[in-house]
């Protein structure tokens, strides 16, 4: 008798006690997935749940590896006063451990309370209900450290995640039930409950906060600013970063969304996977492309002077909003869910160029909300059954008509 | 035996927990959404809906027999709109700033769902007192909801109750502010006070299984 049979034996034995749905819980995770056909199978594929989600997470490491360095080049780069990274992407100035290590004891309490306190909840919910723990929130714990600001309080982010995955997601009945996505809505409640951590020009350096309350309270030290491109753009003012940086990501902002050629790269992998819709990231971009031409076309015909507030990010080179903010992370990493986003290949069309386009929209339209993305993948969330269901219904009026000039 | 019958009791007691109008009937959210952010406008808010509803209550349960069911419903309109005038003439009188921040809402009692669907279900088949006693029951259980959401988004948003700072200061740093702590700004906007009311909501019907619909 092997150790997986013992397990399984175990847990025959114990079925119907409190504590199962916790054990079994931990055993699929180890072994199996949730149910396993016994007798004639009739499509043998390997990618359940677990796998799925975890090519999702193998994809976004990347992006983690390159957030933990980048916090502590942004960190050093604002307090140290050391040179800016000059020789591409590889410079040896960015990829040092001490770059890493600052970046790597900020970002690890925040993957932990991430994962703690939401498998917590799902434990917790899965016994109540009495059935399997499921592995919903494998990506969204991952996804969450990702799209914060590095200096956000851990307790802050705990209460969001409790939110998220209560609100979010179980009350609609768990994984793969939830309307929203469930990373979205612990960052939304986030940037409503507590703005100042969320936004501005000082939370997205390490220790920058900080460093603002120390001067409030009278220290004498030097400020330190963090301003993002957006910020910068938003004010009409000069970006302090040139192209190659924001592509290659030595920009400041929240821990995983900076590094626009990291994402690329995981946007691929999951194409190549196919778990991620690659209708759904082409169509974004090219509504944000849209939307970006429209605007430089409105500049460029004098409707919109350097006097109007809005000229700053209207007249930006219209492909730069791909590379700034949280545009391509969002994309790439949330509007694909496949719970929330649109299921129908023609849906997803609408779907996605609609997140692209509303999120440059809000981007532009009202600096006070600078992460269009986020609410435009949460709109989109929304209609994303209405969209499904007018593609269906449309399906199906031309097979009737079809049908009909057959049969006449 | 009391001033009131078994039947009378149930009057007022069911509107506030099996029946209740906000969580059960799902009526008068909008303004249940709009002015909780303060405990304070909850609970004058309760005030003038008891007032509103009771006193509607017994006039059109008086006028039932001889209001001509065809214009009913512009009758009942007259009397809660004369009653919402004087609660708006009696709140801009004696609680200036308070009638401010509830603005337009006091003068919205008028369209508020739980009012006209007591005067129809109720009032126009009862006799006064029964009808009061309903009025009041039904805004007694519209005000627990309301000062429940009050109650929580108040603490919550702004760590104060009734205007009192019961958390701390949180621009001096005292109190629970001192460790960190901070308001959830979140708590201040409408959403969360349907968010509030969809947990009252959730609760309510897992501890009472027979509230549950089914599909």
């Amino acid at each position: 008798m092997g150790l997986k049979e013992n397990l399984h034996n175990f847990k025959v034995k114990n079925k119907g006690k409190k504590w199962l749905p916790a054990f079994s819980a931990i055993h699929t995770f180890l072994f199996l997935p949730n149910e396993v056909t016994h007798n004639g199978t009739h499509i043998k594929a390997a990618d359940d749940l677990k796998r799925t989600m975890n090519t999702v997470i193998m994809a976004m490491v990347p992006c983690l590896i390159f957030g933990m360095f980048n916090a502590g080049y942004q960190h050093h780069l604002a307090f140290d006063g050391i040179q800016a990274v000059s020789g591409g992407f590889f410079s040896a100035e960015f990829w040092t451990l001490d770059n890493f290590l600052v970046g790597f004891w900020k970002i690890l309490p925040l993957v932990i309370v991430s994962y703690g306190v939401g498998l917590g909840i799902e434990f917790i919910f899965a016994i109540i209900k009495g059935h399997e723990v499921e592995e919903g929130y494998l990506v969204t714990g991952m996804l969450v450290p990702l799209i914060v600001p590095i200096d956000i309080p851990l307790w802050m982010l705990a209460v969001a995640v409790v939110f998220g995955v209560v609100i979010g997601k179980e009350v609609f009945g768990g994984t793969g039930m939830n309307i929203l996505n469930p990373a979205l809505t612990i960052r939304a409640f986030l940037f409503f409950a507590y703005p100042t951590w969320m936004s501005g020009d000082k939370v997205w350096v390490e220790g920058a906060v900080a460093r603002d309350r120390a001067i409030a309270a009278g220290e004498n030290l030097d400020a330190v600013s963090g301003e993002t491109i957006l910020g910068s753009l938003a004010q009409g003012k000069e970006v302090a970063h040139s192209v190659a940086d924001m592509f290659f990501g030595f920009i400041p902002g929240s821990i995983g969304e900076t590094s626009t050629l990291l994402i690329i790269l995981g946007g691929l992998f999951l194409i190549f996977a196919k778990i991620g819709s690659w209708r759904i990231m082409l169509s974004s971009v090219l509504g944000a492309l849209a939307v970006g031409l429209i605007f430089n076309q409105v500049v460029d015909a004098g409707v919109i002077t350097e006097t109007s507030k809005f000229y700053g990010l209207m007249s930006t080179p219209f492909w730069h909003h791909l590379l700034i903010g949280g545009f391509a992370f969002g994309t790439v990493f949330m509007a694909t869910d496949p719970v929330t986003a649109a299921q129908t290949n023609k849906g997803k069309w609408y779907y996605g160029f609609f997140v692209g386009f509303i999120s440059i929209l809000i981007r532009v339209f009202n600096p006070a909300y600078p992460e269009g993305v986020m609410l435009a993948i949460l709109l989109m969330n929304v209609f994303a059954p209405t969209i499904d269901h007018y593609v269906v219904q449309g399906n199906v009026k031309k097979r009737k008509k079809r049908l009909k000039v057959k049969t006449a | 035996m009391g001033l009131l019958s078994k039947k009378d009791t149930k009057l007022i007691t069911d509107p506030l927990a099996d029946n209740n109008p906000i969580t059960i009937q799902v009526l008068g959210i909008c303004s249940a959404l709009a002015i909780t952010a303060e405990l304070k406008a909850s609970i004058v808010m309760s005030i003038s809906v008891m007032f509103v509803l009771g006193l509607g209550n017994v006039v059109i349960s008086l006028m039932r027999n001889i209001i001509p069911s065809k214009i009913r419903i512009i009758v009942q309109l007259t009397v809660v709109a004369a009653l919402v005038i004087i609660v708006d003439q009696v709140l801009k009188a004696f609680a200036y700033e308070l009638s401010k921040t509830l603005s337009v809402f006091v003068g919205l009692i008028i369209t508020n769902c739980i009012i006209m669907g007591r005067f129809e279900a109720f009032a126009l088949a009862n006799g006064p007192w029964k009808s009061f006693l309903d009025g009041i029951g039904n805004s007694l259980g519209y005000g627990v909801i309301l000062i429940i959401v009050g109650f929580f988004r108040e603490l919550l948003g702004s760590g104060t109750l009734l205007g009192f700072p019961v958390l701390g200061d949180p621009i001096a740093k005292t109190g629970l502010y001192a460790i960190g702590y901070e308001n959830n700004g979140f708590m201040l906007l409408s959403p969360m006070a349907l968010i509030v009311v969809g947990i009252i909501i959730w609760v309510q019907r897992t501890r009472n299984k027979a509230l549950v619909e089914d599909h």
